[in-house]
């Protein structure tokens, strides 16, 4: 970005008194004078979602490419990811059935459960050795004794058919945009787009294209899982060393060549582990896609969460983190094993067991039923137990938490809330516009001002105000929890090492997991969002402050103990200092976490932007869902451009290589 | 060797590096100080010089001098701004695309300084790829690669993966994969710089040894004047993308062209770069002096002088004495060269 020759510090410094200072003004006495400048007035809103509306009725309707109607592409989309699923659900869940509905006979059974579980085992195995196998087992056996069996099947299968297609599209995508400098252009802000707009606000569109059902839930899943894939496989690209390149065209490779078996395979290993990232945002979709038809785990846990069943939805949940651990687990182990060199001729004698255990089991289901379905008697149920414990907790400590829960409310959360609400939408856009123009120049200065005028535009603002407000604590929160966490792990090899194993962990929980305790706790409202987003976002906090810290030059350190620095000045005037650009990204990414949780907390009545997806899709109206879907999407990229700007200001300063 | 036909000529090669650098050059011209003026990279600066067949041609010049452009320029992986590049008297710059992968294919060999092995592939595999590339049947690329193998000294390691090999092993891969086509014309950039000094030495004599068997026509990179004047049959000098001077390691040392090459050549012991033939004087040999090869360096002709003979008998190829090394001679030269 090419910035304007930017004023000097000291002019900067008067530059931002004047903006405060007006906007101070034009806050305490312009509602008067200025209305139009606190609330948008009605007759200059952009109509947009009544545009969109509009727009995807046309494309259902009449939209066409000569005999070819759009409603045609969308219906060849859908046989296309359908065939393949019906495959997969009958071989995992449902056997194969002949006849519809009720009446359906099942001709042949699907796998069984102990075949399903035996052949994880053997992958495992094949992938990690012993403990790896263990680890998978204990993962399967533990959703098959909850009672989970048949509902993480069809997960499963709707994961077996996304997962490929999301790898194949986002490696092409990714090819193709390393190819072709101006296609890498175009797809930078569609994947922006893609990765800020929260999920709940294509659902709805994909519902009016698709219909309710698995279909329209895999794509829902393969338009957030597959960004990164092809960001990672741009990238992976790019990191080719230019020597390798020259050797492909020194021996004379092909285009064609060129990629598939030059570039491709020298970069296998980042691309593994946007492998294992489809994997987990597969996952992560599970529940929000089962609200348009995606059956399995996620319905499980959606229909608890909507009866406050919370036994039965922790059930689901967990067997939902039971099959992450799981599907992480392994695909990291084939990843590692496709980066080393493998041991030679291993591979028949597993897909020979393989079969074998298929063979038998369903020989021995034909006699014991118990092998082919996990018998009912033998399930543990700990639903009743946490039922009780919720309520035991709730009838002894209800006084202290809600007083906890109002103490905050009153003290910190309405006030902010009241201020945020109360500030004139105009200032708020033109100091935005001012912080993007000393960051980054007017370019930045245009975007930011104009995100936020649309954002005003649309007649969102006060919604706006309520997700910023509430993302903006939940931020502050996560930060004042993970970054001392952070300081306190970064040099401690041992504690490091657990704390990421846990954040790890963390990580792989859907986002609807975080939901449940909170809401046992502190039931609905913006404090239980608050809780559950802190909960969410701080191992972002954690992650980037310790790579911060890790990465500071330990030469330095050592020069700063030299000259007789106290413990407290090397924190504070070296390493904090010098992380400072990887804990700037770091607030960055937990506010990306935090949005992302936000709108997922509409669930407990929250009254922000997600709220406005949420009853969108409810009502099934496209328009009003996308409108605020993309606000939120505005809100994140102007956070995310403005602290990028920022930390590549930071970096340029401590005079670190400007990477990024 | 000296009135062999050049393999590959290049004339007035300019490689310029910025937004439209083509325009740029033809607008501005020739002009190095205009060039960079107007915000462009001239990396290779009007380059003449002609590679004759079978010998060893070493470009030398300090980091970032433009060996690597121009030796890329050779094999048209970076497209010269403006120049010709003849290869067997066929101008390169002309080849279409198609062409230039099948001349690529089958007459060029490349050495690359960090390897540039394929990790996913086998040390076997590494070394047959130029050949699967080119679709030869499995069987047939295999025996091939195989013979590479044991060539370089590494039988017995065709199973193992580039990781598990030191950074000596490695490059033996990358000069057995670029001998497996059987090029005309070999290129290494510096093949040897980023191995340890003993394992460069070692590494220096295995290439001697190899090109003793093969004659291949070598375009040879480094920044090492030492190793330049062990392996060259001549040295062209690199300072900012110019040639400053060609000639043989001899020439170089007695008759600097320019103050840059005298600076370069001043802390070589002029024993180690002049030829015995250099230095000889006609006159027939006293009788029962010892012998020495016309074609052998002054420094190799020490170990006779020191064990107490006043003078050497110079013979040609054939073993013919053709004159006499004196002594004298030699130790004058040692002296110019330390003071
Ligand atoms: N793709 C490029 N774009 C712009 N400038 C380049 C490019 N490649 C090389 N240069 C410039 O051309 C000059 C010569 O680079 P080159 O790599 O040929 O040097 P070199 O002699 O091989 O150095 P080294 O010994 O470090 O390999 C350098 O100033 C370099 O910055
Ligand atoms: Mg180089």
């Amino acid at each position: 970005m090419t910035a304007l020759p930017a004023p000097r510090l000291s002019h900067a410094r008067a530059l931002w008194l004047v903006a405060v200072v007006l906007t101070a003004i034009l806050w305490l006495w312009g509602q008067r004078l200025a209305p139009f400048a606190f609330d948008y007035p009605k007759a200059w809103q952009i109509p947009a979602a009544r545009w969109i509306g509009n727009a995807i009725n046309w494309l259902m309707k009449e939209a066409a490419i000569g005999p070819l109607a759009f409603s045609d592409v969308t219906r060849f989309i859908a046989a296309l990811i359908d065939a393949p699923y019906r495959v997969v659900l009958s071989l995992l869940s449902s056997g194969l059935l002949s006849g519809e509905g009720s009446s359906a006979v099942q001709l042949w059974p699907p796998l069984s459960w102990v075949a399903a579980v035996g052949l994880f085992a053997l992958l495992g195995l094949y992938a990690g050795g012993l403990p790896l196998a263990l680890t998978v087992t204990a993962c399967m056996a533990f959703v098959a004794v909850f009672g989970q069996w048949q509902s993480a099947m069809v997960t499963l299968s709707s994961i077996v058919v996304a997962v490929p297609i999301g790898v194949a599209g986002g490696l092409l995508a990714g090819i193709a945009a390393w190819r072709l400098p101006w296609l890498d252009r175009a797809l930078k802000p569609v994947l922006d787009l893609m990765q800020t707009m929260p999920v709940f606000a294509y659902l709805v569109p994909i519902l009016i294209l698709f219909g309710f059902g698995p279909t329209a839930a895999v794509v829902a899943t393969l338009i957030y899982a597959m960004p990164p894939m092809t960001r990672l496989t741009t990238l992976a690209l790019r990191r080719v060393p230019a020597e390798i390149h020259d050797l492909g065209r020194m021996v004379g490779c092909t285009p064609r060549q060129m990629t598939w078996r030059v570039l491709v395979p020298a970069s296998r290993e980042p691309l593994m582990v946007g492998v294992n990232q489809v994997i987990m945002l597969s996952l992560n979709m599970v529940i929000i896609a089962s609200m348009i038809g995606a059956g399995g785990l996620g319905f499980d846990v959606l229909n608890a969460l909507r009866r406050l069943d919370f036994g039965a939805g922790l059930e689901a949940g967990l067997a939902i983190v039971a099959l992450a651990i799981a599907l992480d687990r392994l695909s990291q182990a084939l990843a590692r094993r496709a980066s080393a060199p493998p041991r030679q001729g291993a591979r028949h004698p597993y897909l020979a067991a393989a079969l074998a255990l298929v063979a038998v089991a369903w020989a021995l289901g034909l006699i014991l039923p118990a092998v082919q379905t996990y018998p009912e008697a033998a399930r543990l149920s700990t639903s009743p137990f946490w039922a009780a414990a919720v309520e035991w907790i709730n009838v002894t400590f209800f006084d202290m938490l809600e007083a906890l829960k109002n103490a905050i409310l009153t003290t910190l959360l309405v006030p902010v809330k009241r201020f945020l609400l109360s500030l004139p939408w105009l200032g708020v856009v033109a100091l935005l516009g001012l912080a993007g123009w000393r960051l980054g120049g007017w370019r930045l200065a245009a975007l930011t001002a104009g995100l936020a005028f649309l954002i005003a535009a649309t007649g969102q603002w006060e919604k706006a105000m309520i997700t910023v407000y509430l993302c903006g604590l939940s931020t502050l929160f996560a930060l004042l929890i993970g970054i001392p966490v952070a300081i306190a792990v970064a040099n401690r090899d041992r504690a490091w090492t657990v704390t990421r194993a846990l954040i790890d962990t963390l990580q792989t929980l859907p986002s609807f997991v975080y939901l449940m305790p909170v809401v046992m706790l502190f039931r609905v409202g913006d404090f239980t969002a608050m809780i559950a987003v802190v909960a969410y976002a701080v191992v972002a906090a954690i992650r980037y402050t310790v790579l911060g810290l890790q990465g500071v030059d330990p030469r330095l350190i050592e020069a700063g103990r030299a000259m007789g620095c106290t413990d407290w000045q090397i924190l504070t005037r070296i390493r904090l200092r010098l992380a400072l650009p990887e804990i700037l990204l770091g607030v960055n990414q937990t506010i990306m976490f935090a949005l992302s949780m936000l709108v997922i907390t509409a669930l407990v009545g929250t009254r922000d932007l997600g709220q406005e997806v949420y009853i969108a899709l409810t009502k099934a109206n496209p328009g009003n869902g996308l409108v605020a879907g993309l606000a939120i999407a505005f809100i994140a990229i102007i956070a995310d451009r403005l602290i990028h700007a920022a930390a590549m200001a930071q970096r340029e300063k401590l005079g670190l290589e400007g990477g990024g | 060797m000296t009135d062999a036909a050049p393999k590959l000529v290049c004339r007035n090669v300019w490689k310029v590096f910025g937004a439209r650098a083509e325009d740029s050059l033809a607008r501005i011209g020739p002009d190095a100080g205009k060039l960079l003026a107007a915000g462009l990279i001239p990396a290779v600066r009007d380059v003449n010089l002609a590679v004759r067949a079978g010998e060893i041609f070493v470009i030398m010049g300090l980091s970032g001098s433009g060996k690597s452009t121009l030796v890329r320029c050779l094999s048209r992986l970076v497209e010269p701004t403006s120049g010709e590049i003849l290869f067997n008297g066929r101008n390169l710059l002309a080849a279409t695309e198609a062409e230039m992968i099948a001349i690529r294919r089958h007459k060029m060999g490349m050495v690359f300084q960090h390897f540039a092995l394929l990790p996913h592939l086998t040390v076997l595999e590494n070394v047959a790829f130029p050949l699967e590339v080119q679709g030869v049947p499995r069987a047939t690329r295999d025996a091939r690669a195989r013979e590479m193998v044991a060539l370089v000294g590494l039988a017995g390691r065709e199973a193992s993966f580039p990781r598990q090999l030191s950074g000596g092993q490695q490059q033996r891969v990358g000069i057995a994969r670029s001998l497996a086509v059987e090029p005309e014309l070999w290129f290494l950039d510096e093949p040897f710089s980023a191995l340890d000094p003993l394992i460069r030495r070692e590494l220096q004599d295995e290439f001697i040894r190899l090109q003793s068997r093969l004659q291949k026509t070598i375009v040879f990179i480094t920044h090492d004047f030492d190793e330049a004047i062990r392996l060259a049959d001549r040295i062209a000098i690199m300072k900012d993308g110019r040639i400053e001077q060609i000639g043989t390691p001899e020439e170089l040392v007695l008759h600097p062209a320019t103050d840059y090459v005298r600076e370069f050549t001043r802390a070589v012991p002029k024993a180690k770069a002049v030829r015995v033939a250099s230095l000889m004087s006609a006159s027939p040999p006293p009788e029962g002096a010892p012998a020495i090869p016309a074609r052998a360096t002054v420094a190799e002709a020490g170990g006779a002088l020191a064990s107490g003979a006043g003078a050497l008998a110079v013979t040609d190829a054939t073993g013919r004495p053709v004159g006499t090394l004196h002594r004298e001679d030699v130790i004058r030269l040692l002296l110019a060269g330390t003071a």
